[in-house]
């Protein structure tokens, strides 16, 4: 096999960094609430697909843009994470329960999903879809170039409300040490379900993205757990740029490997990566 | 424990006469998945619910088994019963590969345990799927002949899973009795102190993981020839570890049996629900059931049950009780010489720049009570963490009964005699307070069996006035009994060397006036003990000499009274008076 030309690397790396930048926006609200609240939300990868099928559903169907779609979506997902983060405050669940019950919710939404629009691929056909552009010899798809724009501008978002916002400051106070933050005066109650309804927020942010660069099927909500969850422990708990930044690197590095290689050896490269960091460097982790 | 043994034959016995009632073959074949769940979910358990190293690479392992398996089986045509021991050896030499390393980087623990032991399963299935171990369209089994075990192949199915479902349950209930058992599940609450009490942790996890590997291993060989077309992408995936997750969670991840109940019930839901007309209903009525039970019974369906079945009981006495008549001796090899039991020659220790201690000597003379002492910061606690092994010297030698013990490792330093208690209290929160006691006692210098172990911890709980404390958990327990109960988990190891970091801090003037009284009849009973304390009166009262650290240095040492006097000390504690 011979070696690659530039341009097909160049078009790789592109593609690697859309790719992740999806990886990214799904591993934002799944970091936050892994580290700031102490939940593992597998269900976060379901509200996306619920999400995409919404999104599918009101643009083909009634004919509205994808876009537009946000408006609803973005409210109406957050009250979802609110509710959630309601059931989890009242029966007090711990990190790995947290796990067992939104497992058992994720379960719920695929056969919500396939009860309604079957478990048929389904694929969204908008103005967006097919748009490219072109710069120099990279190709630009729109989909993905807005999935990257998005998840960046609401990392960057996210990064700046903790640091700089006193309710950001609140709820790393709050994920450091509880008691005492309760004790100062901070409202954990309120805090965790605001932050649950934004996660639920981002996740439906992600099913939009989703839904305009891909093919649906209820069965797809497995299909990124793996590596979504990777680059969220790469990128360290409850840091907002860490999953981008992490989602970035996995995805560059599994499509260079596929275009250098073969496809099938892309995950050795990523989770080899992935080990190696762990192990030298635990510490920067966390 | 024999009677669950036997309980376990007898049940396994009478069960495997089923096939010969002649029934459908399908209830064999379902039986198998039951079966074949149990024995995966058990095996994830006996690494990480007992010790909470949760591995999410368990689907590596039983896939190294399957492939095992699936490549001897059909490429080599050995014998399909002579691969099992092969697919478990495999299993196991990559667990134990994995381990040597992860188990040696001490801050990969939790998720980050989770994490690499998941990308490990995802390398290991893309070397399987781009090597000639599979080469990608995946390996048929179809060819190999099923051994004649029972009347059909669905019967020697049936009976395979049934032998290791016994087996399976009968060596996780064999550690969770034994000295691995309580080492595992003092490791789960808190590792470093495990250590330090003389739990030999590495060995243990390597333990551990390598039964849960050669389990899984062997299920998997199992396996392979059950669906008889083996693929990488169905093998090395996330849903291996997750599924057993769920069974041993929803069963309780505390209790031998739990995973074995929570494989049955997810099981047995899953395949009624996907069996019915009402496939996609009964997916969210399954997805309903395990969000209830987990909200309802947190501990799991069978830790609930037993943590209600405890309440009942708890007010009793204990089972084990104290030989009152039988007053607790310490110390089993005091040294006869009077000379030093500790010498420290120019021990340096930096964190991060930081000079913690800046080359110190002491030297801790037999039988003797020594008082160290110094302000916030001078190094008291990092001399303390050095000696019992917390922390490794980055100069100097450490010498304990004339050997070097500057660079052993924490348990070590325990089987050789030492002692200590944290300031604060650090006991085993999911372990009773019995337990607690009596894990040094296993550990430690002493190194009882189980049942001796607890009839030492009875009588030390006597001694520290914690006995009807005995079955409660450490929550249950006020400060001052919490202090005690350091104090009797380090006396339970019978220590020669004691060492005691601020075990009077926040007690009332009664209840210090008591720990002295105890502190008096341990070295009357043979200790030599160290103390670090910031409670005068009691250091006057209790030490025959005092050493006073200052910045990392000793600036004094003698009869306590001569010390405190001098002015340099003063300087010291209080500061310069300004002239």
């Amino acid at each position: 096999m011979g070696l690659p030309s530039l341009s097909l690397l160049a078009q790789s790396a592109l593609s690697g960094v859309f790719i992740g930048a999806l990886y990214g926006l799904l591993g934002l609200g799944l970091s936050l609430s892994w580290g700031l609240l102490r939940q593992i939300n597998l269900a976060h990868f379901a509200l996306a697909f619920l999400a995409a099928y919404v999104c599918y559903q009101l643009s083909t169907v009634r004919g509205i843009d994808p876009l537009l779609t946000l408006a609803l979506i973005v409210p109406a997902f957050f009250v979802l994470g609110v509710a959630l983060q309601w059931v989890f405050a009242r029966f007090d669940i711990s990190a790995f329960n947290s796990l067992l019950v939104t497992f058992g919710l994720t379960v719920i939404v695929e056969a919500l999903i396939q009860g309604i629009w079957t478990a048929d691929f389904r694929r969204l056909e908008s103005v967006y879809g097919s748009a490219k552009f072109r710069v120099g010899f990279l190709y630009i798809p729109a989909p993905e170039l807005l999935t990257l724009v998005l998840s960046v501008v609401l990392s960057l978002a996210i990064w700046l409300a903790l640091r700089y916002t006193d309710v950001g400051k609140a709820l790393r106070a709050a994920a450091e040490d509880g008691p005492i933050a309760v004790a100062f005066g901070v409202n954990r109650q309120a805090l965790a379900m605001l932050l649950s309804g934004v996660c639920a927020a981002l996740a439906g942010v992600a099913g939009v993205c989703i839904a305009l660069s891909y093919t649906l099927a209820p069965a797809q909500i497995y299909t990124w757990i793996g590596v979504v969850f990777a680059a969220v422990m790469m990128g360290g708990l409850g840091r907002p740029l860490g999953p981008l930044v992490a989602g970035i690197v996995i995805g560059v590095s599994e499509s260079v490997t596929m275009a250098l290689t073969s496809p099938s050896w892309a995950p050795l490269v990523s989770f080899s990566l992935l080990i190696i960091v762990l192990l030298v460097r635990p510490g920067k982790l966390q | 424990m024999t009677r669950v043994y036997a309980t376990m034959l007898i049940v396994g016995g009478v069960l495997a006469t089923f096939p010969l009632l002649g029934l459908p073959l399908f209830y064999e074949s379902f039986l198998y998945l039951v079966f074949h769940w149990i024995v995966l979910a058990t095996s994830w358990n006996i690494l990480s619910g007992y010790s909470g190293y949760f591995s999410f690479g368990h689907g590596a392992f039983f896939g190294a088994g399957m492939y095992t398996t699936a490549a001897l089986a059909s490429r080599f045509d050995v014998p399909f019963l002579w691969t099992l021991p092969a697919a478990a050896i495999v299993a196991i030499l990559m667990g134990a590969a994995l381990g040597a390393v992860v188990f040696r980087v001490k801050a990969v623990r939790g998720e980050l345990f989770a994490l690499v032991t998941l990308a490990f399963t995802f390398v290991v299935g893309t070397i399987v799927l781009n090597t000639p171990i599979d080469g990608g369209p995946g390996v048929y089994l179809s060819a190999v002949p099923v051994p004649k075990l029972g009347p059909s192949p669905a019967s020697t199915f049936y009976l395979m899973g049934l032998a290791m479902v016994v087996a399976t349950l009968a060596i996780a209930y064999g550690i969770y009795r034994s000295r691995l058992g309580v080492g595992l599940f003092a490791i789960h609450d808190d590792e470093d102190v495990a250590e330090v009490l003389g739990v030999p942790t590495f060995q243990c996890k390597m333990a551990a993981f390598a039964v849960s590997c050669g389990l899984a291993g062997i299920a998997g060989g199992v396996h392979a020839l059950f669906v008889s077309y083996v693929t990488a992408g169905d093998t090395f995936t996330i849903t291996v570890p997750l599924t057993v997750v769920l069974m041993s969670v929803l069963g309780g991840t505390r209790q031998w049996a739990g995973p074995a109940v929570g494989a049955t019930i997810i099981t047995a839901l899953l395949y009624a629900f996907t069996a019915s007309d009402l496939a996609v209903a009964g997916k969210a009525v399954f997805g309903a059931v395990l969000i209830v039970v987990i909200l309802f019974m947190p501990q799991g369906v069978l830790g609930s049950l037993m943590a209600r079945r405890r309440r009942k009981v708890a007010p009793a006495t204990p089972a084990v009780v104290a030989d009152a008549a039988m007053a607790p001796k310490i110390v089993a090899r005091r040294s006869m010489d009077a000379g030093s039991i500790l010498v420290a020659r120019g021990i340096r220790k930096s964190f991060r720049g930081v000079r913690a201690l800046d080359g110190v000597d002491i030297d801790v003379r037999s039988g003797e009570i020594l008082g160290l002492l110094g302000p916030n910061g001078s190094g008291k606690s990092t001399f303390i963490n050095l000696v019992s092994g917390h922390y490794r010297a980055d100069a100097g030698t450490l010498a304990l009964g004339g050997e070097d013990i500057a660079h052993w490792s924490a348990h070590r330093i325990a089987r050789a005699g030492v002692a200590r208690t944290y300031q604060i209290p650090r006991p085993f929160e999911h372990l009773t307070v019995i337990d607690n006691v009596a894990l040094p006692a296993m550990f430690g210098a002493a190194h009882l069996d189980r049942r001796a172990a607890l009839r030492e911890a009875a009588r030390w709980l006597e001694f520290t006035d914690l006995a009807d404390k005995a079955s409660f958990l450490p929550e249950d327990l006020n400060l001052h009994q919490r202090k005690f109960l350091e104090l009797a988990r380090a006396l339970a190891s019978r220590p020669q060397l004691l060492l005691l970091d601020e075990v009077l801090s926040g007690l009332t003037p009664s209840e210090i006036d008591g720990a002295i009284r105890l502190i008096r009849r341990i070295r009357d009973d043979g200790a030599t003990i160290v103390f670090v304390e910031h409670v005068m009166r009691a250091v006057l009262a209790l030490a025959d000499r005092i050493v006073v650290l200052d910045q990392g240095r000793v600036i004094a040492e003698g009869a306590a009274d001569d010390v405190m006097r001098r002015s340099d000390v003063e300087t010291a504690f209080l500061g310069k008076a300004r002239a």
